[in-house]
């Protein structure tokens, strides 16, 4: 069963900046650009599973930590040569709040 | 309605401005190409490796003609499509079958015409230059059917064209009007040498020739060449490569202003500000141009006014040269001849065929000449171009590089000899052959651009050297090691020192303060730039400017070194390396509480507690701290440890307190960000226990005082520090110490060395302003106090007990 889930203010998370929602999927990374558009993405790069909530946001993306991969926070795609995918989620802001559009929360 | 863009030209330099366009203004242009060869753009500094028959037309494209359509450009090509007329009026361009093309701005890419000597029978069949996809079919068909080729002109050209024949076959003679090859880009010597060379291979030489007539057989095709002594050769197949003249005939016609080349401003433009002119065809300040690293940075410029952003300018950079000509190394950067004012470094060993000469003003290199072995050509010519002041090396200058000692590929520094499967990057496993695949099959000219293909030196860096080796053994003659200015990276095309240098007096206080000013390609600019800039920011306005976590590092952030399973190291301070069982039980108990899989001691002098989960590094800080022990810094961009022998107290050697004088430092310098990290050791006697002379400043105790040492390293190039000073109190060790790491704070680039920067720099004008000049030094240590008062906060402290930044530490939620 899917559902969204309030997850805090977007005021918890710093500008250019990301925090993570703990699920029993796994840690989700949710992002704030500049422009206050919110983005979640699995908290781990396709490369080396880096955490890229410890990653530096820059436009739509974030810099890996571990290795300087680039992904998009809009896709979850490496940029540049670099090949690999992380699983993006839905995350939304409806007056102030942050959404996180789950699947399958109460997994088994 | 997207604005007109017309080319005239479709060659390296036309296609390589739209390619830069197109990265920066996708969207403004509805772009049209005319170009009389009926190719795409093809890599025409690659035909001589055509001739050879060591690749072949389809491996030389740069943009075939599916990347037109992609990028929706119309391309009109073929001979019948040649441009013949420009109505500047009505803002068009006339092809010669009639084709039409509206422009609102219009670029002038038409390149250069080979110069063909008006010599009787210069018009006959069998009379060629060396300048397109034409001329290499028309050789390669000589090469089948003849036997006797003649080519007129020893320069890079000449020389390739030659050697191309004869591997092709052919029995090959080059006609040269003086004693010295290429006398353009070498010296008597290395064109000797170089001749030799050629000879063995089979080629014949006529020097000093004065060629008075080609005669014809009965089908009007070239037979033989007549010199004014008298001499006659059999000659089949003539090729002219006596240098080129830009190819300003339409320019000229339509009333631009031209003199030797279309005339261009800085910006690129002509006469008419909405026709710009890029590449051979071009004169900018008296200027003309052959080689392709400088059309590289015309074409950044053109392309950057062309998006209407305004702000580049062209400059040119010195130029380097080698010769493609399999096994024949070969480099020449600038003034390689010298005059009275200069000095002459050279090296000579005949029966190895070496020959090396740098040329010195001032202890400054002004150009290099090199043959058989060019290992370090890109280094002097980066050593050029920084204008390095090398007196601190000239006497092991001319042995190269090669004594820096790289450490992690074994010594190796000759990349041309290496095989496919050698391992150039150690840190991201790539092999030469990957590397050469890439730069080949994707048409990649910078080392920019290789590292971002293959990951090849974007580690650690150590083996950046040996990669540009190998770009410039894979791409020959027009490889440039830096083809513009170092800029900080893809968003600016502004370098270290020239973004430094905006931020005091335009006042600007934040980063996007900066990436506003200086128009930056990315507003939020990239992992690269913004670290760099927030640590400017920092230094330039202590006490003022807050420093700004989402720019940092997770390390320098989180306030703890990042592992590979995202766990954390916490290395608390130990001043001087002293610590007490005291603290060590308190270690051990947080090692116990927290579950601390590893506990390690590391090289300066400390303990590493390893793996931490990042929600216990709170806790646990709250625990050192509760026991005194502050933050290392071990994760920072910041001074490190200060290492310390025993010294007087105990050791039966030593001369001094080098523990007292270690803690007292430590205690001066700690929590100071620095542009790179910074260590210090203190060693109590000649007997350096302390391996203080490859530290950022090393101090080593006499029995008359201290002397001071300064930009050792001991990682990625082992470099012994150079000797700064000696003098007789800690007092003044002190004061030395905060003035240099002050200098090094407001001068060294972000991410660089002290071991580079003072080669950056050189030594005396250090010196000149720390040790000869005794008011600067002062106000340099006052600044470096002044600034300590801002950054003496334990980092731990403020998470721990202050509330600071606890957000980056805690889940949002858990669901």
């Amino acid at each position: 069963m899917s559902q969204t889930i309030e997850i805090g203010k977007l005021t918890d998370i710093p500008k250019l900046g990301s925090r993570v929602v703990k699920t029993k999927q796994g840690d989700i990374a949710v992002f704030r650009t500049m422009d206050d558009e919110v983005f979640a993405l699995h908290d781990s790069c396709p490369h080396k599973q880096g955490a890229l909530s410890q990653g530096i946001v820059h436009g739509k993306s974030v810099t890996c930590p571990l290795h300087n991969w680039v992904i998009g926070l809009d896709d979850g795609e490496a940029k540049g040569h670099d090949k690999g995918c992380t699983k993006t989620f839905e995350a939304r802001l409806e007056g102030g709040m942050v959404y996180l559009f789950l699947e399958d929360v109460i997994a088994a | 309605m997207r604005d007109k863009l017309v080319v005239i030209g479709n060659g390296m330099a036309g296609m390589r401005t739209v390619e830069e366009l197109l990265k920066i203004a996708p969207d403004k242009y509805d772009i049209t190409v005319f170009g009389a060869e009926p190719y795409g753009n093809y890599n025409r500094i690659m035909l001589s490796p055509v001739l050879t028959g060591e690749k072949t037309i389809e491996e030389i494209m740069i943009n075939n003609l599916d990347w037109y359509k992609d990028n929706n450009i119309t391309l009109h090509a073929g001979d019948d499509k040649k441009a013949v007329n420009i109505d500047r009026r009505n803002q068009k361009v006339i092809a010669a079958d009639g084709t039409e093309a509206q422009y609102d701005r219009l670029l002038l890419a038409t390149g250069s015409n080979p110069f063909i000597i008006p010599l009787p029978g210069h018009d006959l069949d069998g009379v060629i230059s060396f300048r397109d996809i034409a001329d290499v079919e028309t050789m390669l068909k000589a090469s089948k059917e003849k036997k006797h080729a003649i080519v007129i002109g020893g320069g890079l050209l000449g020389l390739e064209a030659a050697n191309g024949l004869m591997k092709q076959g052919m029995d090959v003679t080059v006609v040269h009007n003086l004693e010295v090859l290429m006398n353009r880009q070498l010296d008597e010597p290395s064109a000797k040498l170089l001749e030799q060379s050629l000879v063995e291979r089979g080629l014949k030489f006529k020097m000093n020739a004065n060629t008075s007539e080609l005669t014809a057989d009965e089908n009007g095709h070239v037979k033989s060449i007549v010199f004014s002594d008298g001499e006659k050769l059999p000659a089949e197949l003539v090729v002219m490569a006596v240098g080129i003249r830009p190819n300003i005939e339409l320019a000229q016609k339509v009333g631009l202003h031209c003199e030797r080349g279309i005339v261009v401003n800085d910006t690129l433009q002509t006469f008419d500000p909405k026709i710009y002119a890029i590449g051979e065809c071009i004169q900018h300040r008296e200027e003309l141009f052959g080689l392709v690293a400088p059309i590289w940075d015309q074409a950044k410029v053109a392309a950057n006014h062309l998006a209407a952003y305004g702000i580049g300018i062209y400059r040119t950079q010195a130029t380097s040269t080698k010769l493609k000509v399999t096994g024949i190394d070969l480099f020449s950067a600038g003034d390689f001849s010298g005059d009275d004012d200069t000095d002459e470094v050279i090296f000579q060993d005949p029966k190895r065929g070496i020959y090396k000469k740098v040329v010195l003003k001032e202890d400054k290199i002004i150009g290099s000449v090199m043959y058989g072995d060019t290992m370090d050509g890109s280094w002097y010519f980066q050593l050029m171009k920084d204008g390095t002041n090398v007196a601190d090396f000239r006497d092991s200058l001319l042995f190269g590089q090669a004594h820096m000692g790289d450490s992690g590929h074994a010594g190796v520094n000759a990349a041309a000899d290496l095989p496919d499967s050698a391992e150039i990057c150690g840190c991201n496993g790539v092999c030469k052959g990957d590397i050469v695949k890439a730069i080949t099959e994707e048409n990649l000219y910078t080392l920019d651009e290789v590292r971002a293909s293959t990951k090849a030196s974007a580690s650690c860096g150590s083996c950046t050297g040996l990669v540009e080796q190998v770009i410039a053994s894979t791409l020959g003659g027009d490889y440039n090691p830096s083809e513009s200015q170092k800029t900080i990276c893809a968003c600016t095309s502004y370098g270290h020192d020239q973004v430094r240098d905006a931020i005091k007096p335009n006042n600007l206080k934040s980063f996007h303060a900066v990436s506003h000013f200086l128009e930056f390609s990315n507003a939020d600019g990239c992992h690269v730039c913004r670290p760099a800039i927030n640590y400017y920011l920092l230094a330039a306005w202590p006490g003022e400017y807050e420093d700004d976590l989402a720019s940092r590092f997770t390390n320098e952030r989180m306030h703890a070194n990042i592992q590979k399973d995202n766990t954390y190291t916490v290395v608390p301070r130990m001043f001087g390396g002293v610590t007490t069982a005291k603290d060590l039980r308190v270690i051990a108990d947080a090692a116990d509480k927290y579950e601390v899989p590893m506990v390690k001691v590391t090289g300066g002098q400390r303990i590493d507690l390893v793996g931490v989960k990042k929600e216990n590094l709170i806790p646990m800080w709250k625990d050192l701290n509760d026991a005194g022990m502050v933050s290392g810094h071990a994760y920072g961009k910041a001074l490190r440890t200060v290492k310390t022998c025993i010294g007087s107290q105990y050791c039966r050697f030593g001369t001094q307190d080098s523990t007292g004088a270690g803690i007292r430092i430590e205690e001066m310098t700690w929590g100071s960000w620095t542009p790179a990290k910074f260590k210090i050791a203190v060693s109590g006697c000649p007997r350096n226990c302390a391996e203080a002379t490859i530290k950022d400043i090393g101090i080593v105790a006499v029995d008359s005082g201290w002397e001071i040492y300064v930009a050792g390293n001991g990682g990625i190039k082992v470099r012994v520090s150079d000797f700064l000073v000696k003098v007789a109190t800690e007092d003044e060790v002190l004061e030395y110490t905060g003035a240099f790491m002050q200098m090094y704070r407001e001068q060294g680039h972000h991410n660089e060395r002290t071991a580079p920067w003072i080669e950056r720099v050189g030594l005396q004008y250090i010196k000149d302003q720390i040790v000869e000049n005794a008011e600067k030094r002062k106000a340099y240590y006052e600044g470096f106090l002044f600034s300590q008062k801002f950054s003496q906060k334990d980092p731990w402290k403020e998470r721990a007990s202050e509330g600071v930044a606890q957000n980056d530490f805690i889940p949002l939620a858990e669901v």
